[in-house]
């Protein structure tokens, strides 16, 4: 008797947790994005961020290499969307689960929001010439985005949204070196938790 | 020990109504097709389940079209969190 109720707790909890998270979220998605924004980053740096230095002041970039830095932006962007929605998508059918579900659609209405607003600060600090502010801001932000996601997805994401965050401040302290945080973060580190996330399922 | 097995639901001795409600209670709604793949049973065997819980007035439904196609979504009431939370408090006392 004991044993069946146990069971029954565990069947309750399966369930809480299967039918409010969307969990077919893969680890290569995190991979992806993060080379994605490894690639941004060098583009970036060849462009831009190798003949300037980031301070408190204000920085007005020549014309073409504002044109050029907000079309590598977009491009990571894009990028990154794109392909961790492809590994994502492909993960999801081969779970046999529909892509297009209810937890799906909370998941991506709950990130859009922190980071559409983020994104929309960013670029308004960069027509006005605050690149510098930007850089750090974009961290935070991702990593607000990424905390207030992880109730609708795999707990890992909790944790990964605080290091953003965490670097995003730090990098607010050091401006100098915010570019070299913003690679480490939105690259190297979603690298990282995307593997580990691949190796914890399987 | 007599409280307690007072307090366990037969509503939710059944395996299907036990997911359908560990479902509904952490999520606002939940439409049918998702419930029946989240409980992996058929269409009939679900909506008899369903009948079942709307007459102790445990889960609530609302009728509504999306593209023109009917979708009924379903809701846990008060009154059916109240008892779900009882039974799951019941179990665990039960497992001390």
């Amino acid at each position: 008797m004991n044993e069946e109720y146990i069971k029954d707790i565990k069947d309750i909890k399966d369930m809480m947790s299967h039918s409010s998270r969307f969990i077919s979220l893969s680890g290569w998605s995190g991979v992806s994005a993060g080379l994605s924004a490894c690639v941004g980053g060098y583009l970036a740096y060849k462009s831009v961020f190798s003949q300037i230095t980031l301070s408190y002041e204000q920085l007005t970039l020549p014309p073409e290499k504002f044109t050029q830095l907000v079309l590598i932006a977009f491009g990571t962007l894009a990028a990154a969307l794109i392909t961790s929605i492809f590994f994502t998508t492909l993960e999801t059918r081969k779970a046999n689960n529909i892509v297009w579900d209810t937890q799906t659609k909370r998941l991506v209405v709950n990130v859009s929001i922190p980071l559409v607003t983020g994104g929309l600060i960013c670029l308004m600090l960069l027509l006005e010439g605050y690149l510098n502010f930007a850089i750090p801001l974009s961290l935070v932000f991702y990593g607000l985005a990424l905390f207030h996601a992880s109730k609708y997805t795999l707990s890992e994401v909790r944790s990964l949204g605080l290091v953003q965050m965490a670097l995003g401040l730090i990098s607010f302290q050091y401006l100098e070196f915010s570019f070299y945080f913003w690679v480490f973060g939105f690259g190297l580190i979603t690298i990282g938790y995307g593997i580990l996330m691949q190796m914890r399922k399987s | 020990m007599k409280d307690i097995l007072s307090n366990l639901d037969k509503a939710f001795e059944n395996k299907i109504r036990l997911g359908i409600m560990s479902a509904l209670y952490v999520n606002d709604f939940l439409d049918f097709p998702t419930l029946k793949e989240l409980l992996e049973v058929t269409d009939g065997n679900l909506a008899s389940h369903m009948k079942s819980l709307e007459k102790s007035a445990y889960v609530k439904f609302k009728k509504e079209f999306l593209d023109r196609k009917p979708n009924t979504r379903y809701y846990a009431t008060d009154k059916g969190r109240e008892a779900f939370k009882k039974h799951i408090e019941a179990i665990e006392k039960l497992l001390g």
